[in-house]
């Protein structure tokens, strides 16, 4: 396979083409990066001074119980939005790759396009759902006012994050699903029913492994990104639904120790690398070439 | 005509209907909903009092607002041009160049792209408070300069990633054939390649303006205390106060991004037909 030019033969090339980006991508991400990574390693000296001393004392108070109490609590919380995500979005998913090919295209634009909306605005558009004086108790009351109706407390309760990490990263579990069902060959599919096992059986039995790799990887796809958000816990959530990034935020803006941030932060890229690390693996294993 | 479904049509089985109805409710009621009391004559945003632009008309009243709108506007312009300059330009490296290390940094480019947005923040908070610091003071938009900087560095590499997707689909003999009839290298990439992407070059672009005008989390983390972003101004507005101002301007960017959504797909649709012929 022509793999392109070796780069010796167009020295010039080369560089006016890989130059930009890659400056680019150093200057402003791996610095950056690495200076995160440094600063996990510091001391605060001072107001605002940090001298990088080497030291695990930052990671060391990362485990401590309630800092590993906040991650455990981001990963389960990142775990039950997935699995939600999943029950919901698999039916979905088997809905579009079967539909025809119109009806095809406008569901996939409707499940694509809160993906594109502003995350602020949809977060924004749960509240007032969800608020006390909100449209759900509001329904609520008109129709059960007469039995002496409480408005229910849903803002700032886990159930309200939980509500917000799913309505927000559903397309990210329907798009990757649709792909790896969208794969599937149809006459396996045929011959199961035309055999007499049931739909629920046929699924189960014949869909469900072949496209396993396919859903390990929407799995991870929704996975990472909920581990890390902070908006829904930040504007949903209260004092106890506080996730991991909303830990990090607080060590820079309000709690000034960014060595202890920037540990945390590499606690939360250790893990976020850790999954794509696995992801890629699956999608060696998906496609051997 | 109410045939039976065929064997494999789950789509018109009622079950999965109901269901598809049911996620359709979840993902569309509440953005209905915000649209909706955008236009309601109320302060309280539960019963409606009836139709009114009020709330529009405040929008534009608000001058920190405009000024917000129009400084996100211009980071996410900026931010789209060098974006799919740099983009365009890994991409093409990429895909003509064989080179030590290759695997290495096509796997660094994606990182941006999956790195957690927090820890992104972080990172650009860090670099532009303490290893480069944005000089203060500078003029507009240059005073937008450190946002600029960080929102390319996380929308560059997904125009990479769309337009080496359009790369795989050209036709190397086309490129060869301009050499052959005496086109210098650069003549040929200008002439034969620039061309053939120009599709992914306009969906990289709407997709880069997209994922600047939506950042949220990085460009509170990069923003000085002087540069007033959108999403930032509505952040601290809906941290405060609920009110239908925030409605309004949020239905004005809703509609914005539909509208690129369907620009963006029909681009792409245009691209898959031309492709067939």
């Amino acid at each position: 396979m022509n793999n392109g030019i070796d780069w010796r033969r167009s020295l010039t090339g080369f560089a006016g083409l890989m130059g930009p980006p890659l400056g680019w991508f150093l200057l402003f991400f791996a610095v950056p990066m690495a200076v995160v990574w440094a600063y996990s390693f510091g001391t605060n000296v001072g107001i605002s001074d940090i001298e990088i001393s080497g030291t695990f004392a930052n990671y060391a108070r990362a485990l401590e119980p309630l800092y590993l109490g906040i991650l455990g609590k981001s990963l389960a919380f990142a775990a039950l939005a997935t699995l939600i995500c999943l029950v919901i979005g698999f039916p979905v998913a088997l809905a579009i790759s079967f539909a025809p090919p119109r009806l095809k295209t406008w569901l996939l634009i409707g499940v694509m396009l809160p993906f594109w909306t502003n995350l602020l605005i949809r977060t924004y558009a749960l509240i007032a759902l969800l608020r006390d004086e909100g449209l759900i108790n509001h329904g609520l009351e008109l129709a059960f006012g007469w039995a002496g109706f409480e408005p229910l407390r849903m803002m700032h309760t886990n159930f309200a994050v939980m509500v917000g990490l799913v309505y927000v990263h559903l397309p990210f579990t329907v798009l990757p699903l649709y792909a790896a069902l969208d794969r599937l060959d149809r006459s396996l599919l045929e011959a199961s029913l035309d055999l007499g096992a049931g739909h629920i059986r046929t699924i189960w039995n014949i869909v469900l492994p072949l496209a396993s790799a396919g859903i390990a990887s929407a799995i991870l796809l929704t996975f990472i990104p909920v581990l890390g958000s902070y908006l829904a816990p930040d504007l949903l959530g209260g004092p106890d639904s506080q996730m991991i990034a909303n830990v990090i935020e607080r060590q820079f803006k309000r709690a000034n120790d960014w060595p202890f941030g920037a540990a945390l932060a590499f606690m939360l890229m250790y893990l976020t690398l850790f999954g794509i690390a696995m992801q890629s693996l699956l999608k060696r294993r998906e496609r051997p070439e | 005509m109410r045939e039976k479904p065929g064997l494999l049509d789950y789509a018109r089985r009622w079950p999965l209907q109901l269901w598809m109805w049911l996620v359709g409710l979840f993902l569309y009621a509440p953005l209905a909903v915000l649209v909706l009391m955008s236009f309601n004559d109320s302060r309280r945003t539960t019963q409606w009092r009836g139709f009114t632009l009020d709330w529009y008309r405040k929008v534009f009243e608000d001058a920190e607002l405009v000024q917000a709108l129009m400084n996100s506007l211009t980071i996410a312009a900026l931010s789209t041009a060098l974006s799919v300059v740099l983009g365009t330009l890994a991409a093409l490296a990429l895909w003509r160049f064989r080179f030590p290390g290759k695997p290495l940094v096509d796997g660094a480019f994606s990182l941006p792209i999956v790195v957690p947005e927090i820890c992104m923040g972080v990172a650009m908070l860090i670099f532009f408070a303490r290893v480069m610091p944005w000089p203060p003071g500078l003029p507009w938009p240059l005073s937008l300069g450190a946002i600029v900087i960080a929102h390319v560095a996380f929308s560059f590499p997904f125009v990479a990633v769309v337009v080496r997707a359009r790369l795989g689909s050209f036709d190397r003999s086309q490129e060869e054939a301009a050499r052959d009839l005496g086109a210098s290298q650069w003549q040929a990439m200008w002439d034969v390649v620039i061309p053939h992407l120009r599709p992914a070059l306009l969906a990289g672009a709407l997709l880069a303006f997209t994922l600047s005008l939506d950042d949220f989390v990085i460009t509170f983390f990069t923003a000085g205390p002087d540069t007033l972003t959108f999403p930032v101004k509505v952040y601290s507005m809906v941290r405060f106060s609920v009110t239908p101002k925030v409605n309004a301007i949020s239905t004005l960017l809703l509609l914005f991004t539909i509208i690129l959504t369907f620009i963006a797909l029909r681009l792409q649709a245009r691209a898959e037909t031309e492709q067939k012929h």
